[in-house]
């Protein structure tokens, strides 16, 4: 077997030197009756050749996004990754590396993670960053626990606009914690009434912007109204790549920040591994989840980093840790990381307003299209539209003429009721031709 | 040559005379500022096509304020961010022991397959009939696990160990909740890593720790003692934290059931017995799997990884959406809780469906090894540790030494006593060997721990030069030659750092440099 060193001959040796007669005499702590009970039905060793033609089936039964004209997002977005990333994440020295316990060797993740904090500070305009949770969703779930060790409440007000796997992410969690959830029901138009539901127990507003439909939210007015009841705002997004177009959150009073990264550096992969990225005010940062680098000197007065406030983790404090989190999402972080300093404020600038002018046009494009109504006034590079008869109809029937049009929202939230609409995404991936199939095809589907 | 008659080590003179150079480097080791010092806003490396003039739809909402947010060109990007990784150590460049951590080869082949399209560039939102391969790739993995944990399901979607145990402590919680009863108390013992206790706290439980006996495992008897109508769920590590199989598990299974709590296992030791056992026939209830460290997908610097958890017949019906279906027309994704297939769904982990990236290397490398293979590294992997203490216990202290190690060799520091020195300057040393330590005061049950993992991957050659740069560490620390480890590292690209410093005034963040004029004010 090609992964192990080992020959009989050493193993022979190694089992005298330890003075055992066998190999299972190493097992004898493992119950006689049930030692080496066989792994029936699964295969013998094979060739690297053979597994990749198993895998290669497997994957070519898969309709790749690169391939069709391709609108889907709603959580995930198909961005242009730079070749020099997917090189550089995999360097050895990154990619098998552990978590930086022993700094001295570790200096390279150490630093890559200051740079990823603060360029997610800088993007969001909150003074501190983590080093990256699993996911935005887990991320969100995170944040609400945070603001009920803060404010010492314990009930959470969730906007009807947030995506419904995150408003289902956070739920789950308060459930099993015994913590309260006021979760808004959904608002197409854009028009919700968030105000209205905080109130004198209320610890934090979660609120998405850009929301799952794709409206801007302003968060200024609902930032004051938390702030004056104690509670602390917290917002979420999806699409990092609209904070280099869109006003950051904490310009308007974000108290906890929370969003998916995976936009920056990171492929679709169905799903994860993503990047979760999670900031707040350096006040609240002993509350804070999660792994955080620092600054600081070695013992020759250079500079050089470490993990630190390690005190707030599981390894330290266990039962009374501000999370659970171990392993964290550190090459995804990576990703960001290189992709965001390829591209600088210069590059994403330029990358966030052509998203916006592809969905600009792709939104003119569909509302033509006879018995679609797009919802949405303002929006970044997600909008909503309306379509007459079942969404998720609509979609296969995209899909079967080669377009993979976006996410019917009862895909998502099945028990909302709102069957006729599709969250569609527009990206610098998106050609004319692109949009005109789209067009051209919802028309047939639509006739 | 050192005083076991090997071949000459480094003497330990640290570059004394070595000239200064004039840009910090030395050679091939070179030093590097931070991005924020390098970059410039006006510099990108990535072209893209100007939009066209348009009327922008933003609502008013436009940012105004500058991000101060660095660009580098592609090469400089390129050079910055090598020379960073040639600042770490990784299972590449050598012996990686890190003691519960599974520091395994990582195949390259199992990174070409995660990169295929039809894996890499598939949205987690696609209609079904378009992730055919994708959903494959799910059962596929989960016939796996199965055959390998004799267990009834998986929930697939936890994105690491500590998630995993997230998942399953809920399905716990959910399972008493359908049976109508609250409990209170979860049993964690004191050796367990920490994230058993932090998630059971999580969900509102109240951790009660039981002690191990004095061969380092857990007694039935302390088990029972501690067992009432109020305990939800014992959480054993098994293989444990300190490298031993919990030989009373079935009974302590047993003990567990019949106060009518449920059994979790945390499974980040499954790496010593893969069709050696399979915990289904142990009473375990719930077991996650960290992918990164059994199933060989890379660390990364500290993740992502994957935590699936397999599930007893009692706590399946619990497992979380999305659940994976198959009918008919093919696989498909029960989403939503109450959906069939997912009718009482504890709820929801995280948005989409798991890590898919993860699954592809974790399946690579168990078609790769098959049934045979996976075993032989299992073995492989407990003969290495138990060799490893086997060549060293006389020199070092084995805690727990009458029983067989599993995959992991355990030391405590009892062997540095009268030296002056501790177990981080031991592994401070073991730096300057060319090593990354080993774990270091973990379990915590043991007394300056050093627990060392060598898994499947070391030839006996390399084992053999391990043992012999321990065995040298040894002889010197209690020759006295303490100045070879207080100074510790020599030779890394940073000598010890300052954590009180860090912790103390946490700089976190880049802030630019106040200008030279306010500075001097
Ligand atoms: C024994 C044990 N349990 C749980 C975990 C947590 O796993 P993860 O880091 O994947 O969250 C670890 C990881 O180091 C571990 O060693």
């Amino acid at each position: 077997m090609r992964y192990l060193p080992l020959t009989p001959e050493d193993r022979t040796e190694m089992l005298a030197r330890i003075g055992a007669p066998s190999v299972d005499a190493l097992f004898a702590d493992i119950p006689a009756a049930k030692l080496n009970p066989g792994l029936d039905g699964l295969p013998g060793h094979q060739s690297e050749l053979s597994v990749e033609r198993t895998l290669g089936r497997l994957a070519a039964r898969n309709v790749p996004a690169g391939s069709v004209p391709f609108f889907v997002g709603a959580g995930a977005y198909r961005h242009h990754v730079p070749a020099t990333v997917d090189h550089l994440i995999q360097r050895s020295e990154f990619l098998t590396s552990y978590t930086p316990y022993q700094p001295e060797i570790a200096q390279g993740t150490l630093q890559y993670l200051f740079e990823f904090q603060t360029q997610v500070a800088l993007l969001t305009g909150m003074e501190v960053a983590n080093a990256s949770m699993y996911d935005g969703s887990t991320a969100a779930g995170e944040a609400v626990l945070m603001a009920h060790r803060v404010t010492k409440r314990r009930k959470a007000v969730i906007a009807g606009n947030v995506h419904p796997h995150y408003r289902e992410t956070i739920a789950t969690l308060s459930r099993y914690a015994d913590d309260g959830v006021t979760a808004l029901p959904p608002a197409p138009n854009g028009a919700e009434d968030i105000l209205a539901a905080i109130d004198g127990e209320t610890s934090c507003v979660v609120v998405q912007s850009p929301d799952v439909f794709g409206h801007i939210v302003d968060l200024k007015p609902i930032a004051e109204k938390a702030h004056a009841a104690g509670a602390l705002l917290i917002a979420v997004f999806t699409e990092v790549v609209s904070l280099g177009l869109i006003e950051p959150p904490g310009a308007q009073g974000a108290d906890i920040v929370v969003g998916e990264g995976q936009s920056i550096g990171n492929p679709l992969t169905f799903g994860g591994p993503y990047v979760g990225l999670f900031c707040t005010r350096q006040k609240y940062v002993r509350q804070m989840p999660g792994r955080l680098a620092g600054e600081t000197v070695d013992a020759d007065g250079k500079r050089g980093f470490v993990l630190t406030l390690s005190t707030r983790e599981q390894h330290i404090r266990r039962e009374k840790a501000t999370s659970n989190i171990c392993t964290n999402s550190g090459l995804c972080a990576l990703a960001f990381t290189i992709h965001l300093s390829l591209l600088g404020e210069t590059g994403l600038r330029k990358l966030a307003r052509l998203n916006h002018a592809n969905a600009c046009k792709l939104a003119d494009a569909l509302a033509a299209v006879p018995g679609v109504k797009v919802l949405n006034g303002a929006f970044f590079n997600e909008f909503t539209i309306r379509v007459p008869g079942k969404a998720a109809d609509v979609i296969e029937k995209l899909a079967a003429k080669g377009v993979l049009g976006g996410v019917p929202y009862s895909r998502l939230a099945p028990k909302a009721g709102l069957d006729d609409l599709i969250l569609v995404a527009a990206t610098e991936i998106n050609t004319d031709e692109d949009r005109a199939a789209y067009a051209a095809a919802l028309k047939e589907v639509l006739a | 040559m050192n005083r076991e008659g090997r071949g000459a080590t480094t003497p330990i003179t640290i570059g004394a005379g070595a000239p200064q150079t004039f840009t910090g480097n030395r050679a091939l080791d070179l030093e590097e500022g931070l991005l924020f010092e390098i970059g410039r806003a006006e510099v990108t490396g990535v072209d893209i096509e100007e939009a066209a003039d348009f009327a922008p739809r933003l609502g008013g909402h436009a940012r105004t304020a500058a991000l101060e947010l660095p660009g580098l060109s592609e090469p400089e990007a390129m050079r910055h961010y090598v020379r960073l990784s040639r600042m770490n150590y990784g299972i590449d460049s050598g012996l990686f022991p890190l003691g519960s951590c599974t520091m395994k080869h990582n195949p390259r082949l199992n990174e070409k397959m995660a990169r295929l399209p039809g894996f890499a560039d598939v949205h987690p939102l696609q209609p079904v009939s378009t992730v055919q391969g994708a959903l494959g790739v799910i059962a596929e993995l989960s016939r796996w696990l199965l055959s390998l944990t004799g267990m009834t399901a998986v929930a697939f979607t936890p994105k690491a160990g500590a998630h995993g145990e997230l998942c399953g402590m809920m399905a716990i919680k959910a399972a008493h909740m359908a049976n109508g009863q609250t409990r209170h108390i979860v049993l964690v013992p004191e050796s367990a890593h920490g994230t058993n206790p932090a998630t059971a706290a999580l969900i509102g439980y109240e951790v009660k720790s039981i002690p191990a006996r004095a061969d380092g495992t857990v007694d039935v008897a302390a088990v029972k003692a501690a067992l009432s109508p109020d305990v939800a769920a014992l959480m054993l590590t098994n293989p444990n934290t300190c490298g031993l199989f919990e030989r009373d598990v079935v009974e302590i299974a047993a003990a567990v059931h019949a106060a009518g709590a449920y059994f979790y296992a945390d499974g980040a030791n499954f790496n010593a017995i893969l069709g050696k056992v399979k915990v289904g026939e142990l009473g375990v209830d719930a077991m996650h799997i960290n992918l990164h460290k059994t199933f060989s997908t890379p660390h990364g610097g500290g993740g992502p990884g994957a935590g699936p958890v397999v599930l007893s017949a009692a706590l399946a019906p619990f497992a979380p959406v999305p659940a994976l279906v198959a009918d008919g027309a093919g696989l498909r994704l029960a989403e939503d809780e109450g959906q069939s297939g997912a009718a009482q769904a504890l709820g929801r982990m995280s948005a989409f469906h798991g890590q898919m990236g993860m699954f592809v290397r974790a399946l690579s490398w168990m078609l790769s090894h098959g049934a045979d293979g996976m075993q032989q590294a299992s073995e492989d992997a407990v003969l290495s540790a138990n060799y490893i203490r086997a060549c060293l216990r006389d020199v070092m202290s084995v805690p727990f030494g009458e029983r067989p190690a599993m995959h992991e060799a355990l030391f405590d520091d009892a062997w540095l006593e009268g030296t002056g020195l501790s177990t981080l300057d031991i592994a401070k040393a073991l730096i300057d060997e060319g090593y990354h330590p080993m774990t270091v005061y973990f379990p915590l049950v043991v007394h300056g721990a050093m627990l060392i993992e060598p898994t499947e991957s070391e030839s006996k050659a390399s084992l053999d030069l391990f043992i012999g740069a321990l065995r040298d560490l040894a002889f010197a620390a209690k020759a006295g030659e303490t100045e070879r480890f207080l100074g510790a590292p020599h030779y890394a690209p940073r000598r010890r750092l300052d954590e009180t410093r860090a912790a103390r005034a946490p700089v976190l963040r880049w802030t630019r440099p106040a200008p030279l004029s306010e500075a001097a004010e």
